[in-house]
C-alpha cells in the first residue's frame, strides 16, 4: 500500500470573480521512503497541493477529492485529528527561512516544540533533543545555536533549523515547498544533499516541490510536472530527463540557461504567461502557449497517455512532440 | 498563490460604513444649514415661565432650564460644531500638511525639528493644552478653534511626512528628479495627488475628534460662550438639572455621539473606497 | 541592551529639560499678575507690588527659572500662591485621586479591550467580529462626559448604588473611596477600551498572517495554541505602545470626567490653578505630567526590550 495516495484532488479558492480551482483533479501516489518531485511555475497549483495535504488551506478555500495517508482518509477529518498528523507523521518545510521562525522564541524551543506537543517531552528533554536535532542537520555549535534567537542565525542556518523542526518527531513524510529557493546556490547543494541523506537514513518519504527542474532532477526518483492546476506529466525522473514527453515540460527544460552555451544566443522561453486562476480555460491549460496546439486541445482536458513504463503525460499531441519515437 | 482576492464579506461592510456614515453626516450638515435660516423657536430667546417643559407639540423636545426650545438649540449647536470642526481641521490640514511636505522634501535638520515637535505635542494630553490656551486667550469659540487647530497640526504633519516619504522613494519621483524637476514642483505634481486620499480620510476622522473636543471644552466653560449654542454647554446645564429633568441630558449627548459616529463611519468607508491598498484586510 | 536604554534615558532627560524651558516660557506670557489675581482688582497698587515682591514674582526670569529647577531637584516645589500651602502637599493630595483613578480605568480598559480584540480577531469576518467592531465604533463616538452623566443618572440617581460625585478621601476607608472611583473609571474606560480593542484586533490579525504562524500550524499546533503561544506575545508590541499613551493621557486628561464627578484630582487642580494664575502650581504639575509621560514611555521601552530579543542585541 502506498504511503500517500492522492486521488482527484480539487482545491477551490475565493477570487474577485468567484471561486476558482487552483488544483483540478490531481492524482498521484507516494510509497514509503520514496522521493517524489513536483515541478511547476508559480500559479501552477503546486503549493496549494502541499497545503491541501496538511489541511492548511487559506480561509474560504474548498477541498474535494481523496487524500489517503497510510490508509487513513485525511479529507474531511476534523481539525483536532489533523493536528495529530501535522508535525508528527507529516512534516513540512516552507520557502522563506527568514520569516518562518518566531523572532521572540529561541531556536531550540521552536525546534523541540513538536516533541513537547506530540511526544510529551519535558522541557529539559526537549532542550537536549533540540541540540541533537540541530547537530543532525549540520548546524555547527548546536548547543549555542539552540539557545539563540532566529535573528542571530543566517538564512542557511535557519532553513536547516526548520528542517530539523520538521524532522523532530520522525515523520513518515516530509513535504518541502521550495526549501532552498531563497538560499544561494552553494547552500542549496549542501542542504539538498543533507535532506537526501536524512531521508535514506530514516526511510522517510520526501515530496519536493520546486519550480527548478534541476533541483528536482538531482534529488528525486520520480517527478510530476504541474501546470494550470493539473498534472501534465509524471514518471521516473531519469526516464523523463532522457526524454520529456509533454510540450510544456520540454519547454521548461529548454528554458534553462546552459553553462557553456554560446554568447549571444538568446535564452529560449515559453511564449506567453501562465493563466490567472480564474482564467484557466476549458481544455488543456497549456493550449494557448503550446506550439503544437490544435483545436481539439481546447475542447477538453486531455486524458493521460502512456509514454513509457510508469511514465504518463496528458496530451493528445504526444507524437508530434516526439515523445514516443 | 496568485489570485487570492480579499474576503468578499469586506465589501458589504465597507459599503455599510459609507452609507450609514454618509447619512448621519448629511443629517448633521442639514441640521446646521437649516438652523441658519429657520429654527422652530428663536435660539436666543429666553422664556423662563415655560422652563423645563416636557416634550409637546409646541416644543418637540421640550424646553431647558431657561425656557429655550431644546430642538432649536440642538439644530443651532450643529452649526457651532461644524464651524469649529471645519476651521480647526482646516488649520491642521493646511499647516500640518505643509510642514509634513516640507519635512519630507527637505529632510535633514528641518525634518528632525518638525518630528521632535510633533512627538512633544503628542506627549501632552490635548485637553490640558487647550485649557492652557484658553487661559492665554480667554474662553470663547475662537479659543476652541485655535486650540483644536493647533492640536491637529502635528497629526497631519506626521501623517503627511510618512506618506510623502513613501512617495519620494518611488521610482517615478526619482525619474522626475533625474529629469531636472525641482522639489517644489515634484511635491505639487506628484507627491500631493498621491497622498490626497489619505489626508481626506484623516480629515473626516479629525472632524469627528474636533466635535468631541469642542463639546468637552464647552462643557468645561472654556469654549463657546453663551448665548452661542453648543451641545457641550447644553450637557453642562443639563447636569445641573439632572434630578428635575434627566431627559435634558440625553439629547445633546446623543447629537454629539451620532455626529461623531457618522463621521467616523464615513471616514472608514472612504478609506476602503479611496485606497484599497491602505485598507488591506482589516 | 544597556546601550539602547542609555540612549533612551539621555533622550528623555533632554526632553524633560526642553519641556521645563518651554513651560516656563509659556507661563511667562500668561497674562495677569498673580499678586493682582490673589488680591483682587480693587486692591491698591502698593499692596499688589508688596505681595508680588514677597512672592518673588518681580525677579528676572532666569533667576526664577533656576530657582525653580533647583527647587525641583531638591524636592522643594515651592508654595502655592492661591492656597498658601506647599505645592508638594496639594499635588500629593490630588495625585492620590488621579493616580488610582487612572490605574483603575487602565485595568478596566485592558481587561475589556484585550479580550474583545482577541475575540474579534479569532472570529475574523464573522458576526462576532462585526459585533465587536460596531460596539467599538459606538464606544469611540460616545463622549466620556456624556456617558459619565448617564451613568450617574442610572446608578446614582435611579439605583442609588453609589453617590453622584465627590471623593470621600482614603481615610474614609479603602472600599468607600474606591466606590467613588468606579463610575468615573467606567466612563473613562469605555472610550479607551473601544480604541484599544480595535488596535488589539488589528495587531492580532497582522501577526496571524506572518509566516511563523503558518509554521506553528504545520507543526500540529491547534488554532488556540498557536494564538496563545505564538501570536499574542508578538502582537503585544503595538498594543503596549498604545496602552502607554493611554495611561499617560488618563492621568491628567481625565479632567472632564473629574469635573462631572466633582473629583479633586490633578485635572481639576490644573483647571483651578489656571483660573487663579497660580503659577507655582501650574509649573510643577505640568512638569510632573511631562515627567510621568516620559517615565511611562521609558517603561514601555523597557517592556519592549523584555518582549523582543531583537532589541537586546548589544550592537543594535
Amino acid at each position: 500500500m502506498a504511503l500517500l495516495d492522492v486521488e482527484n484532488l480539487v482545491v477551490r479558492l475565493p477570487t474577485a470573480r468567484g471561486m476558482a480551482a487552483a488544483v483540478r483533479g490531481a492524482s498521484f501516489s507516494l510509497d514509503r521512503g520514496e522521493r517524489l518531485g513536483l515541478v511547476g511555475e508559480s500559479g501552477s497549483g503546486k503549493s496549494m497541493t502541499a497545503l491541501a495535504l496538511l489541511g492548511l488551506l487559506p480561509e474560504g478555500a474548498e477541498l474535494a477529492g481523496s487524500i489517503r495517508f497510510d490508509g487513513r482518509e485525511l479529507v474531511g477529518l476534523p481539525e483536532d485529528e489533523l493536528c495529530r498528523f501535522r508535525g508528527d507523521r507529516i512534516g513540512m518545510v516552507f520557502q522563506e527561512p527568514m520569516t518562518a521562525l518566531n523572532p521572540l522564541h529561541t531556536v531550540g524551543r521552536q525546534v523541540a516544540e513538536p516533541l513537547r506537543l506530540h511526544r510529551g517531552f519535558s522541557a529539559s528533554a526537549a532542550r537536549e533533543a533540540a541540540v541533537a536535532l540541530l547537530d543532525r542537520v549540520g548546524i555547527p555549535d548546536a548547543a549555542w545555536r539552540a539557545a539563540s534567537f532566529p535573528h542571530q542565525l543566517s538564512g542557511g542556518q535557519r532553513q536547516r533549523a526548520i528542517i530539523a523542526m520538521a524532522l523532530a518527531c520522525g515523520p513518515d513524510l516530509l513535504i518541502a515547498d521550495e526549501p532552498t529557493t531563497a538560499l544561494d546556490v552553494t547552500l542549496q547543494r549542501q542542504i539538498l544533499d543533507r535532506l537526501v541523506e536524512l531521508c535514506e537514513e530514516s526511510g522517510m518519504a520526501l515530496l519536493l516541490i520546486s519550480h527548478d527542474l534541476g533541483v528536482v532532477a538531482e534529488t528525486t526518483r520520480r517527478m510530476l510536472v504541474m501546470y494550470g492546476g493539473s498534472i501534465m506529466e509524471s514518471g521516473p525522473t531519469a526516464a523523463m530527463l532522457r526524454r520529456l514527453a509533454h510540450p510544456y515540460s520540454q519547454g521548461l527544460i529548454g528554458a534553462r540557461p546552459r553553462l557553456g552555451a554560446q554568447r549571444g544566443v538568446r535564452l529560449s522561453t515559453i511564449p506567453g504567461s501562465a493563466p490567472a486562476l480564474a482564467e484557466i480555460p476549458v481544455g488543456c491549460p497549456f493550449a494557448e502557449r503550446c506550439r503544437l496546439a490544435i483545436d481539439e486541445c481546447k475542447a477538453a482536458l486531455p486524458a493521460q497517455e502512456i509514454v513509457g513504463p510508469d511514465h504518463v503525460a496528458r496530451c493528445i499531441r504526444l507524437d508530434a512532440a516526439g515523445a514516443r519515437p | 498563490m496568485t489570485d487570492l482576492a480579499p474576503s468578499l464579506t469586506r465589501r458589504p461592510l465597507a459599503h455599510a460604513s459609507l452609507v450609514v456614515g454618509g447619512v448621519l453626516t448629511l443629517l448633521l450638515l442639514l441640521a446646521a444649514a437649516l438652523s441658519l435660516v429657520w429654527t422652530p423657536w428663536p435660539v436666543y430667546e429666553l422664556d423662563i415661565p415655560n422652563k423645563l417643559q416636557l416634550p409637546s407639540t409646541a416644543h418637540w423636545f421640550g424646553t431647558d432650564s431657561l425656557g429655550r426650545d431644546v430642538l432649536s438649540e440642538l439644530l443651532a449647536g450643529a452649526r457651532t460644531s461644524i464651524i469649529v470642526g471645519v476651521i480647526a481641521v482646516g488649520i491642521g490640514v493646511i499647516l500640518g500638511t505643509a510642514l509634513g511636505l516640507l519635512a519630507a522634501a527637505r529632510r535633514g535638520w528641518l525634518e528632525e525639528l518638525v518630528m521632535r515637535f510633533s512627538d512633544f505635542a503628542f506627549a501632552f494630553p490635548a485637553i490640558l493644552s487647550a485649557i492652557m490656551l484658553s487661559a492665554l486667550l480667554g474662553p470663547g469659540i475662537v479659543t476652541s478653534i485655535v486650540a483644536i487647530g493647533i492640536f491637529n497640526v502635528p497629526i497631519f504633519a506626521r501623517l503627511t511626512r510618512a506618506q510623502a516619504k513613501a512617495v519620494w522613494a518611488r521610482e517615478f519621483t526619482l525619474a522626475a528628479r533625474a529629469a531636472g524637476k525641482g522639489s517644489f514642483r515634484i511635491t505639487l505634481e506628484h507627491v500631493l495627488p498621491n497622498i490626497l486620499s489619505v489626508i481626506v480620510v484623516q480629515s473626516t476622522i479629525q472632524f469627528a475628534t474636533a466635535i468631541l473636543a469642542e463639546a468637552a471644552l464647552s462643557y468645561l466653560g472654556l469654549g463657546t460662550q453663551p448665548p452661542q449654542p453648543s451641545w457641550g454647554r447644553m450637557l453642562n446645564e443639563a447636569q445641573l438639572q439632572l434630578l428635575q429633568a434627566p431627559r435634558l441630558a440625553i439629547f445633546p449627548g446623543l447629537a454629539i455621539a451620532l455626529s461623531v459616529l457618522g463621521l467616523n463611519l464615513l471616514g472608514d468607508g472612504l478609506r476602503d473606497l479611496l485606497d484599497p491598498r491602505l485598507a488591506r484586510r482589516r | 541592551m544597556p546601550y539602547f536604554l542609555l540612549k533612551r534615558a539621555a533622550t528623555f532627560l533632554a526632553t524633560l529639560v526642553a519641556a521645563s524651558i518651554l513651560i516656563f516660557l509659556v507661563l511667562e506670557i500668561l497674562p495677569g499678575n498673580p499678586a493682582r489675581v490673589i488680591l483682587g482688582p480693587d486692591a491698591p497698587e502698593s499692596a499688589v507690588e508688596a505681595l508680588a515682591h514677597k512672592l518673588g514674582a518681580d525677579r528676572p526670569p532666569l533667576d526664577r527659572y533656576l530657582d525653580w529647577i533647583g527647587g525641583l531637584l531638591e524636592g522643594d516645589l515651592g508654595t502655592s500662591y492661591a492656597y498658601g500651602t506647599p505645592v508638594g502637599e496639594i499635588v500629593g493630595e490630588r495625585l492620590a485621586v488621579s493616580l488610582p483613578l487612572a490605574i483603575l480605568a487602565m485595568a478596566l480598559t485592558a481587561a475589556l479591550a484585550l479580550s474583545a480584540g482577541v475575540f474579534a480577531a479569532a472570529r475574523h469576518d464573522t458576526a462576532g467580529d462585526f459585533g465587536v467592531m460596531a460596539l467599538s465604533q459606538l464606544g469611540i463616538a460616545v463622549p466620556s462626559f456624556w456617558l459619565a452623566i448617564l451613568l450617574i443618572l442610572f446608578f446614582a440617581v435611579e439605583l442609588r448604588w453609589v453617590s453622584a460625585g465627590g471623593f470621600p478621601g482614603w481615610s474614609a476607608g479603602f472600599w468607600t473611596a474606591i466606590k467613588a472611583l468606579i463610575l468615573p473609571a467606567v466612563a473613562l474606560a469605555a472610550v479607551q477600551a473601544a480604541i484599544l480593542a480595535r488596535i488589539t484586533r488589528s495587531a492580532v490579525l497582522e501577526v496571524s498572517r506572518e509566516d511563523f504562524v503558518r509554521t506553528a500550524r504545520a507543526k500540529g499546533l491547534s488554532k488556540g495554541k498557536t494564538l496563545r503561544r505564538h501570536v499574542l506575545r508578538n502582537a503585544m508590541i503595538p498594543i503596549v505602545t498604545v496602552m502607554g499613551l493611554q495611561f499617560a493621557n488618563l492621568i491628567a486628561g481625565a479632567i472632564v470626567v473629574e469635573n462631572v464627578f466633582y473629583l479633586p484630582g490633578l485635572g481639576r487642580l490644573m483647571f483651578q490653578s489656571i483660573a487663579n494664575r497660580d503659577i507655582a502650581v501650574i509649573r510643577d504639575v505640568v512638569m510632573l505630567l511631562a515627567g510621568m509621560v516620559v517615565l511611562v514611555n521609558f517603561a514601555v521601552d523597557l517592556l519592549y526590550a523584555a518582549i523582543d530579543p531583537r532589541l537586546r542585541a548589544e550592537d543594535a
